[in-house]
């Protein structure tokens, strides 16, 4: 974290990591009780796969490399890496998904680097784009929100699904995602690629059917929730304000320049803002104290470079989100990035 | 590295003793085990191990080439102006190349396609003109056959480890598309591991064979340090 410069006497309150990992995994609550309130139950389960997977492969690989396997637990960055990859898989995709992806995050992305401050990329992101890329059709099947299933699903239904691919009556994941009309239900950004694609303007597409039983407002709620508890973590000083802001700012504002030269074929900075996976982007991901830019300036224009990357693959890209891609490009600008926006030291030659 | 590898081999041309064969077969297997150690020809080894069909069609090519090539240059070292050394050694390969390239056609068509600019991308493999430059241009014959012989080995034996675990990883099978390199009696060497209906797509694509590659290579590595100690 930065150091404030400001005139003593300081009365100052210093972290662990262990700390602040723990305050970023309390400040995920209120999105992830969104998220499980609008998509079911499967997302707690996830979590908790994910967790156990994250810390018990940490274990291992510690033991392997033969280094204290207990404090590096302690610390919390494993279980957090975990919970980031569980948020972001579809609630009923199958138990093996969440186990390949953490395991994946924590042995390849993290210990294999070195462990916890040696990572170039963020181990959830990474393993995030392997999962897409791997499993591309479980990676994308997100069930609708529980008030519009056309089955209802009790907790026995999800957790058959989970482990089984199969409801306890016997549909698919990709059955309870197709609405009794017929249509398939997919996430907002899904909708407006699948629209656009068609030969439909947006303005269509927020009218279609299609559109009013996807899950619009249910991911708007979720990003809420996660704006929510990266408000909080900015109050509590755990991150700084650079990221975000830079990030937010410059997918309203390159978004615009899009939105604002063709609005038939481009989706709104609105709509940018509150769907996939931004705001949880924003305040969880793009702040990783590891991969980001460390020097003030370099933190601006990697918030910047993420927005423009992430603008530009959800607006002319072929995959509907792109918070993950982003984020790993991103990272890998960061050494060029921190190498150019060294701050003058005082008093030093300009 | 390069010339920690000129040194050792004008080390061997100095006292041709009996035991180079075996030196020259550890050197080319193991300690400087192109694929793993030397790291060369990483294009042709990543790009087309996604089967061990391809793996070994490939390996089986380039072991071809270099062991030709190397025995070729040898025989000509003596004549060749050292000014114009490498592109006539270039010359000498890319011919081997476009006949191994015209015998894949002609005979093993499909693993012909399926291979397709790699095969006549043989020809830029560091592998070869590294061989008949450090070692080829400097030894005699029957030395330079046998230093082509182990290192096409040692290519083609990484080629097969990394295809083999990229296939069972991507597809559950080994020696799928067999008889495409040796004949429709061959179909029988298709093995199926375990059927998937969602095969692990990332060790069929680059990243995959990156991964794969690191990994054989940390092995090798703790297995010469465990040697050591």
């Amino acid at each position: 974290m930065a150091f404030m410069n400001s005139s003593s006497p300081h009365q100052r309150q210093r972290r662990n990591t262990s700390q602040i990992m723990l305050m970023v995994i309390l400040c995920l609550i209120p999105g992830v009780f969104l998220q499980s309130y609008f998509f079911g139950i499967g997302n707690l389960l996830q979590i908790s796969l994910a967790a156990v997977v994250a810390l018990s492969s940490e274990a291992l690989i510690l033991k392997l490399r033969k280094r204290p396997v207990l404090p590096s637990l302690k610390d919390g960055s494993a279980l957090l890496t975990g919970l980031l990859i569980a948020v972001s898989i579809p609630p009923l995709s199958p138990w093996w998904i969440v186990v390949i992806g953490s395991a994946f995050a924590v042995i390849f992305v993290k210990q294999l680097y070195g462990g916890l401050g040696q990572n170039l990329f963020n181990p959830a992101m990474a393993a995030y784009v392997v999962l897409l890329i791997s499993f591309p059709v479980q990676m994308t099947s997100w069930i609708p929100v529980q008030s519009l299933h056309p089955f209802s699903l009790t907790f026995m239904d999800q957790l058959s699904a989970f482990l089984s691919g199969f409801t306890l009556d016997g549909y698919t994941v990709a059955q309870i995602s197709v609405s009794i009309d017929g249509l398939t239900m997919a996430t907002p950004l899904d909708t407006a690629r699948n629209a656009l694609r068609s030969g439909f303007t947006i303005t269509e597409m927020l009218n279609s059917a299609e559109f009013k039983a996807s899950s619009a407002q249910a991911v708007q709620w979720v990003n809420i929730g996660f704006l929510f508890g990266g408000l909080v973590l900015l109050y509590k000083r755990v991150i700084q304000w650079y990221i975000p802001a830079a990030f937010l700012a410059g997918l309203v504002s390159f978004s615009f320049i899009a939105f604002a030269y063709n609005p038939d074929l481009n989706i709104s900075p609105l709509f940018h803002i509150f769907s996939g996976a931004t705001m949880l982007g924003a305040f969880f991901i793009l702040t990783d104290p590891v991969t980001a830019a460390t020097t003030v300036k370099g933190r601006i224009f990697y918030g910047l470079l993420i927005a423009l990357i992430v603008v530009i693959i959800r607006n002319i890209g072929g995959y509907p989100d792109a918070v993950a891609f982003a984020v790993l490009l991103g990272n890998m600008c960061v050494p060029l990035i921190d190498y150019y926006t060294q701050p003058k030291v005082y008093g030093g030659r300009a | 590295m390069n010339q920690q590898v000129e040194e050792i081999e004008t080390q061997q041309t100095a006292e041709p003793e009996p035991g180079i064969y075996r030196e020259l077969m550890y050197q080319g297997l193991w300690k400087n085990n192109p694929g793993i150690v030397q790291l060369l020809g990483l294009c042709p080894l990543l790009a087309v191990s996604n089967t061990l069909t391809n793996a070994l069609g490939l390996g089986l090519a380039t072991l071809f080439v270099l062991v030709a090539s190397n025995s070729l240059i040898s025989l000509i070292r003596n004549h060749v102006p050292k000014a114009i050394r490498i592109p006539v050694f270039v010359m000498i390969i890319a011919s081997l190349v476009s006949c191994i390239q015209l015998l894949m056609n002609a005979f093993i068509y499909e693993l012909y396609l399926s291979l397709g600019i790699f095969i006549p991308l043989i020809v830029t493999n560091c592998i070869i003109i590294g061989r008949a430059e450090a070692f080829a241009s400097k030894n005699s014959i029957s030395h330079a056959a046998f230093d082509g012989l182990m290192m096409g080995l040692g290519f083609s034996a990484v080629l097969v480890l990394l295809g083999a675990s990229r296939e069972i990883l991507a597809q559950g099978t080994l020696f799928d598309g067999i008889e495409t390199l040796l004949g429709d009696w061959a179909q029988f060497l298709t093995i199926t591991l375990y059927h998937t209906d969602t095969s692990f797509l990332l060790a069929a694509l680059p990243p995959g064979a990156f991964i794969i590659m690191g990994l054989i290579i940390a092995v090798k590595n703790s297995i010469d340090l465990r040697a050591e100690k």
